[in-house]
């Protein structure tokens, strides 16, 4: 299958970012770097629009330009590139999943993250320290051997942890056997990670804009022009923009902008999600570690900071802030893993909106009226994602039709009965 | 949070459990009808909207009873809580 990447091309020819040149222009004061992207304004038409300026929006302006050829493209950005979930998310990057539909897609986006830095020319800190998922019971670990034995058939990488080598490889974590949910081992993906979550919307904004993607801020989309069904162009904030294709990629506001396409009900709820960093502390955890008695996954961050979070709130929020009970939940999570951790300050949490679909899977595809295209539905999942998700909506947008990756992420699927439920957990979004 | 369940009164957040969209659960088609679509879209399609919203919770902690709750999805606001269900 074709792959992004392998020979960097574009960009690292240019090397506008190299060791060489930070010497350079240290020698003139560092007055001439060229900013990361223009500041264009609008133009009346463009082949495509993509709505939302956040991580998938942008990754999928840079693949339409570097991959599929389609360089007429604007990115509209209520707010700033960044602001959302994009900036929002705990970092974590990982393929380890079960099911045919999701394991394809997600090493995809593995293999695009593995040379990301380097097609950028931006420096994505992306860190593949692995991630552990935790099982604390025999039928767990069944189950997480099943996981395991599924990516390893899948050509994704999977290897059980025992508690001798948590011990070592996490020295702060309580492995004694006297917590509540003793912990039996791990399900380890070693080329798992975290990257550095502005840089990925930095990185492909810069990389989209140098191939003459518009991206423009501070634009917001009021409404849909239509022409029977077929989306022609969106009304903005800065006035109205034609285009010949549409793109709708602003996650948890999914539901609020296909409104205003006359799309009244779809499978996604919006949700909160929070997360939370510590202050910074000397370099005590290097790897992804998840909780199975619960739900919780902490790394540590290159500045030292504790990075984590937990569970949705769980009941529908556009509030991007939640409540009490979830941040008592996380924290008890948090010093059942790692006791020494309760000696630590929290600095900040925060929350984000999800876009919780019905099966916990995403949405890649065509329509649902001609001309728009939908990107959404990524509950917990979006930042991994990111790379993959603009590729194959990129191939959609491009060729008006999915590429085998995205195939199953229909947004018809719920009426077929072809759902992709990793959890088994039905239709209770926020039970995902 | 707090929900000021009818029965109990103010209560904490932490007492009640979520049970999702009340126009939609209330737009359950008959048991009886066959409708594929009608059924589809009341299993997986929702209005999710933001602002008001009206919801089910129940106060598990508490006096187990199912409440219609309209709260706000962008401030948390909310508006009001009835008993809901046969013995309401």
């Amino acid at each position: 299958m074709q792959i992004a990447g392998g020979v960097p091309k574009g960009l690292s020819s240019m090397a506008e970012y190299s060791a060489l040149s930070i010497v350079k222009n240290a020698l003139t004061g560092n007055r001439d770097w060229k900013p990361a992207w223009r500041k264009p304004e609008p133009k009346p038409a463009y082949d495509v629009i993509i709505i939302g300026g956040g991580g998938h929006g942008l990754s999928t302006a840079y693949y339409l330009a570097s991959e599929f050829g389609v360089r007429n493209v604007a990115v509209l950005e209520k707010g700033w590139v960044g602001s959302g979930n994009i900036g929002r998310n705990t970092t974590i990057v990982r393929s380890n999943y079960l099911l045919p539909g999701n394991t394809p897609f997600y090493e995809h986006s593995m293999k695009l993250w593995e040379n990301l830095s380097h097609e950028l020319n931006y420096n994505v800190m992306f860190s593949q320290r692995g991630i552990i998922n935790l099982f604390h019971t025999p039928a767990q670990e069944d189950d997480h051997a099943r996981r395991g034995n599924a990516m390893i058939l899948q050509g994704v990488d999977a290897r059980f942890v025992r508690p001798p080598e948590l011990k070592r490889r996490v020295p702060a974590l309580n492995v004694s056997g006297s917590s509540r949910f003793p912990i039996l081992g791990g399900l380890e993906q070693p080329r798992a990670g975290t990257a550095r979550h502005d840089a990925v919307a930095w990185g492909y904004a810069r990389g989209a804009d140098r191939r003459g993607v518009d991206i423009i801020e501070n634009c917001e989309v009021t409404g849909f022009v239509r022409e029977g069904d077929q989306v022609t162009g969106v009304e903005t904030s800065r006035g109205r923009i034609h285009a010949r294709k549409v793109a709708v990629a602003v996650a948890g506001s999914t539901s609020r902008v296909m409104a205003m396409a006359g799309i009244e009900r779809l499978p996604i709820e919006s949700h909160v999600l929070q997360a939370f960093v510590t202050e910074s502390v000397k370099p005590c955890l290097d790897t992804v570690v998840t909780y199975g008695g619960g739900h919780l996954y902490i790394s540590q961050s290159d500045k030292g900071s504790l990075v984590f979070g937990g569970d949705i709130d769980g009941y529908n929020s556009y509030a991007q802030r939640g409540n009490l009970p979830i941040v008592e939940d996380v924290m008890s999570e948090v010093l059942e893993l790692f006791p020494a951790f309760a000696k630590l300050r929290l600095l900040r949490s925060w929350g984000g909106i999800m876009d919780m679909s019905m099966d916990g899977s995403p949405i890649i595809t065509r329509g649902p009226l001609p001309g728009l295209y939908l990107n959404a539905g990524w509950c917990y999942g979006g930042f991994k994602a990111t790379p993959a998700s603009g590729w194959c909506f990129a191939h959609t947008i491009a060729r008006d039709e999915p590429h085998p990756f995205n195939a199953p992420f229909t947004l018809d699927r719920f009426h077929r009965g072809t759902v992709i439920d990793e959890k088994g957990q039905g239709a209770t979004p926020w039970k995902h | 949070m707090i929900i000021a369940c009818p029965f109990c009164g103010p209560r904490d957040l932490s007492e009640f459990t979520y049970c999702g969209d009340a126009d939609n659960l209330a737009a359950r088609p008959d048991p009886a009808a066959t409708d594929q679509a009608a059924w589809n879209a009341y299993v997986y399609d929702r209005t999710n909207p933001a602002g008001e919203h009206a919801e089910i919770w129940q106060h598990s902690g508490g006096c187990r009873k199912f409440l219609r709750v309209v709260r706000s999805t962008v401030t948390h606001e909310i508006e009001s809580a009835e008993m809901v269900g046969p013995k309401a």
